[in-house]
């Protein structure tokens, strides 16, 4: 076909660019929705306001160590000693892994007062309290530990500490979604 | 579209893929597993036993610990964490559990064991109901995987009395 000035053939070869971008675009939204939907969905399943938790301490050495990936079950069961609950304490970020030891549940309203220590560690964790904070109760948990996969936290870790990798792995998954 | 990073993407899916299948099939068959642990524990001395300055009861034990728990050992078994825990009723509480001592199985020659302790973990009441009062032994056990499901289950021991006074 012969084309002078703007005709039909720019116009297909420009809609062919539009076209493209926008399935670009799609499909780069798809990633990002379908990691969306697996995480929240896992979030139902568990009933765990975050059903995966990487460990990052080695206070339960040897069962669980640094990069170990943990499954998360958050459920109206009563919590028993020996169970490795995720616990908050009001005022720190960061969640931490220990064992049950003790459990003191009331006879009248079920509350419990629940006292944790790391299989690794010497002392119990009283001293990882708040001041003056003796025990943990219910709304400090977030949910016990049930399942386990070893190693595939590295990933983040090493993301985190280095966000020089994270860029560059999201830079060659966008490279991926164009080739 | 068949460029290089298309077909390491491609392998690198796979990989996983089976990865992840294979570590699904290494915790599903420790289903296919049966265990029968038995376990004996015996207090040989009550040490002391008294009312704390801010009012709880604590005692010290002196115990015999004798469990043979190999049969909980699979292949995907990393390790099995047991623990005895003193478990009572008071007047306030519907239950209370005070672990008394623990440890960690590496591996099945060690799973056979008697083992003579003082409590390794202080056992402190909320309260002061401890004279008199009747405790079950209870020996916990959860089962870590290599990879996968964690297992836990117990034996339930009871027949245990503190004294009526402290000493």
């Amino acid at each position: 076909m012969v084309c002078k000035g703007f005709s039909r053939c720019d116009l297909i070869s420009y809609l062919t660019k539009c076209l493209f971008l926008f399935i670009l675009a799609l499909s780069s939204g798809m990633i990002v929705a379908s990691a969306l939907i697996i995480w929240k969905m896992l979030m139902c399943v568990t009933g765990s306001e975050s059903p995966v938790v990487v460990v990052l301490s080695g206070s339960m050495e040897p069962g669980f160590k640094r990069g170990d990936i943990l499954f998360l079950h958050m459920s109206r069961d009563p919590i028993r000693a020996g169970e490795i609950v995720v616990y908050n304490i009001d005022g720190r970020d960061i969640p931490i892994v220990h064992r049950v030891i003790q459990v003191h549940e009331r006879k009248d309203t079920g509350e419990v007062d629940i006292l944790t220590k790391g299989d690794n560690n010497d002392e119990d964790d009283i001293s990882f309290y708040a001041p003056g904070q003796r025990w943990l109760q219910r709304h400090h948990i977030m949910g016990r530990a049930v399942g386990f996969l070893p190693y595939v936290g590295w990933a983040t870790i090493i993301m985190s500490e280095n966000p020089l990798i994270k860029y560059i792995l999201t830079g060659a998954l966008g490279l991926l979604v164009i080739a | 579209m068949h460029s290089f990073l298309y077909r390491a993407n491609a392998l690198l899916t796979f990989s996983i893929t089976i990865l992840a299948l294979m570590c699904a099939m290494a915790s599903v068959s420790d289903n296919f597993n049966s265990p029968s642990p038995t376990s004996e524990v015996q207090v040989l001395n009550i040490n002391w036993f008294q009312k704390k300055p801010d009012g709880d009861d604590e005692v010290s034990l002196t115990l015999n610990i004798s469990a043979n728990l190999q049969s909980l050992f699979t292949w995907n078994t990393k390790q099995v964490f047991v623990f005895l825990a003193a478990e009572y009723k008071t007047p306030k509480n519907a239950l209370n559990q005070v672990s008394l001592w623990d440890g960690i199985i590496p591996s099945k020659e060690h799973a056979k064991f008697g083992i003579h302790i003082t409590n390794k973990y202080r056992f402190i009441d909320q309260g002061s109901n401890l004279r008199g009062k009747d405790f079950n032994l209870t020996l916990h056990w959860h089962v870590m995987p290599k990879t996968g499901k964690m297992f836990a289950d117990k034996i339930v021991m009871s027949g245990y009395r503190l004294p009526k006074a402290y000493r």
